[in-house]
């Protein structure tokens, strides 16, 4: 389903170029629920991010359910990230002056679809994550476990086939990271492709599938095709 | 995303930075006030000055003895001294199928007085045509009867602040003056018609043409009020006056014919000129409140950075962020303007109050052209904040927090 080949990306830091991915070739299946690790700095966050299309490869080929993406406009891209990819970030990325509710609305409102339908599938979604007692707070009101829930809620509510996960307990204390980890799961369950960047090898190991980056090149994966 | 949504949501965006929005629209509210009421204030001195004309009366000429128009040609060897306009020269004109009605008018300044009170008024000498050539009307009495203008009969018709002035509430129907040498009867009272052209009709003596000559021991005329038969019938008037005149003296042009409709024309344009400049001026403070736009939304995209970033994330194309930061600023723009409008109209509102006899009015043209050009300030000055916001990089913007 995702098929990544030869994918080089370079930052010029300065002077110099850094090579966050040099030559990365991976696969991801309909379905799998893959850890990337790494050190800071080792490319992972790059490498979720060239899947979630926000990056563009400077070099190599990446295939989205036998999409070329590389060949796509910026707003073909942006058309596959709305439909397709749901974003968890480790700092939740709510839109502070917005209700709950309206933080899940917001794809929908981008994606056109029916205002009447919307209502009642935020209302599902937030029910599904025990967070229909707090539809119309705001972000500062609700704890770090629930801004990430509301996360999940607004980056599951299209649909997507695949959800991107960079740091998603990062930000969390144990208790409520648990929580959010085992909701991610859940969509796993349900046939969603879940891949999630971390640095807990205790998050990792929960994984069934586990990709280890080193200076921006895959040195190790328990499941490589 | 749905034209009901971008606005939605740019109006949840604004409303979330209160103070913020608040200045904006003042400055855009205040720009547009003062547009349309300097334009105002134009479009009222311009209505003032028309209605100071039309009140001079309508369809109306003025003859004038002297040519004011210098023409090429060698100069007169001999002193060239126009030629009087007289009583006949006036009675001529008066069989045309082009002229209404004609009213010689003499002048001069002389005391009227009664019993111990005197004052020093303008004495006006003319004929019955003065009435409805200059849209008189009467408080008390009537106006100088018709009859032979060359018969100077002894009687006059007063001012409203003559009136007051010398014989206070009394009835001053039937009493006898003195004006100058003279004594004239009393058989009526001009009702208020204020100023026209520097003459205060509320403090004149109105007397028969031939009495005033007398009066005043001469046998030229001031000017001659003409009224022409309608509005199309001004130029052959004009024509008219001056072929009639021209065979009276000998072949000279000697006398000016002004048109009322020439000298409101050039009163027009010079005011229109001066309403569009003044308009012109406050139109730069609407520039500075779009520079104030641009500024704040700048301000407000690198604020909202990381939900630039976000709406890239979950799939916002582009042009779809570069929509939402320039309806912002429409919105802004808008409601400024609509507050503006609301200002603009409780400020020509006051004004009207303060100068009653000044006629205020906010023009149509004034009114779009102001709301139309916030917008389009807003828009303009929008495009750049966003721009900046729709080309953010997402990585980049999202790895803030």
């Amino acid at each position: 389903m995702i098929h990544l080949a030869g994918i080089e990306r370079t930052f010029l830091v300065g002077d110099e170029a850094v090579h966050a991915l040099s030559s990365v070739n991976f696969t991801v299946r309909q379905g799998e629920y893959v850890a990337i690790m790494g050190p800071s700095g080792s490319g992972k966050s790059t490498l979720l991010n060239i899947i979630g299309l926000l990056d563009r490869p400077d070099k190599g080929v990446y295939t989205l359910e036998n999409l070329n993406t590389t060949e796509l406009t910026d707003d073909q891209q942006a058309s596959v990230r709305r439909n397709k990819i749901g974003f968890v970030f480790q700092f939740f990325h709510l839109v502070p002056r917005m209700t709950t509710a309206e933080n899940v609305e917001l794809p929908m409102i981008l994606a056109d679809v029916d205002p009447a339908s919307r209502k009642s599938r935020v209302q599902a979604a937030l029910s599904s994550l025990g967070l229909s007692e707090r539809a119309k707070h705001r972000p500062d009101q609700l704890s770090g476990g629930q801004r990430q829930r509301v996360a999940i809620a607004r980056a599951t509510i299209m649909q997507p086939d695949v959800i991107l996960a960079d740091e998603p307990t990062g930000n969390l204390d144990r208790t409520s990271g648990i929580d959010v980890i085992r909701i991610l799961e859940d969509l796993h369950q349900k046939g969603m492709t879940l891949i999630m960047v971390t640095h807990d090898p205790a998050l990792s190991r929960r994984a069934a599938r586990r990709v280890q980056l080193q200076d921006g090149k895959i040195s190790s994966d328990t499941g490589g095709v | 995303m749905k034209t009901g949504d971008i606005i939605r949501f740019s109006a949840r965006a604004l409303s979330g930075y209160t103070t913020r929005t608040f200045l904006m629209i003042l400055a855009m509210a205040i720009g547009v006030a003062s547009v349309i009421l300097l334009t105002a204030l134009g479009e009222g001195a311009r209505r003032y000055v028309t209605n100071e004309f039309t009140s001079l009366g309508t369809y109306l000429l003025i003859v004038l003895p002297g040519r004011s128009e210098t023409t090429g040609g060698p100069p007169p060897l001999l002193g060239e001294t126009p030629r009087d306009l007289t009583l006949q020269d006036a009675l001529s004109l008066t069989r045309n199928s082009a002229i209404r009605r004609v009213a010689p008018i003499t002048v001069g300044s002389a005391p009227v007085s009664w019993k111990h009170r005197d004052r020093e008024v303008a004495v006006l000498g003319s004929t019955e045509a003065l009435f409805e050539i200059r849209h008189l009307s009467m408080a008390q009495g009537r106006f100088i009867p018709a009859g032979d203008p060359r018969r100077g009969l002894a009687v006059c018709v007063i001012g409203y602040k003559l009136k007051r002035e010398l014989f206070g509430n009394q009835s001053p129907l039937g009493q006898w003056v003195r004006i100058g040498e003279r004594r004239f009867r009393i058989i009526g009272v001009l009702g208020r018609k204020g100023q026209s052209l520097g003459l205060d009709m509320g403090d004149v003596a109105v007397v028969p043409i031939a009495s005033a000559q007398t009066l005043f021991n001469t046998s030229s005329l001031f000017r001659i009020l003409v009224q022409a038969n309608g509005r199309d019938a001004v130029p052959r008037a004009k024509e008219t006056i001056l072929t009639t005149i021209r065979e009276r003296h000998d072949g000279e042009d000697d006398v000016t014919v002004i048109t009322q409709d020439a000298l409101l024309s050039t009163f027009d344009r010079i005011l229109v000129t001066m309403t569009l400049s003044v308009a012109g001026i406050a139109a730069i403070s609407l520039s500075v409140a779009g520079i104030l736009i641009m500024n704040v939304m700048l301000i407000a995209v690198s604020q909202r950075t990381s939900e630039v970033g976000l709406l890239k994330a979950i799939g916002a194309p582009d042009t779809q962020i570069l929509r939402l930061f320039l309806a912002e600023s429409a919105i802004l723009s808008l409601v400024g303007a609509g507050l503006g409008v609301v200002l603009a109209f409780i400020g020509t509102w006051g004004l009207g109050r303060v100068f009653p006899r000044f006629p205020f009015t906010v023009p149509i043209w004034a009114l779009v052209a102001a709301v139309f050009v916030a917008l389009v300030t807003g828009l303009v000055f929008g495009v750049l904040p966003a721009r900046r916001a729709a080309k953010l990089d997402p990585v980049e913007a999202l790895s803030r927090r």
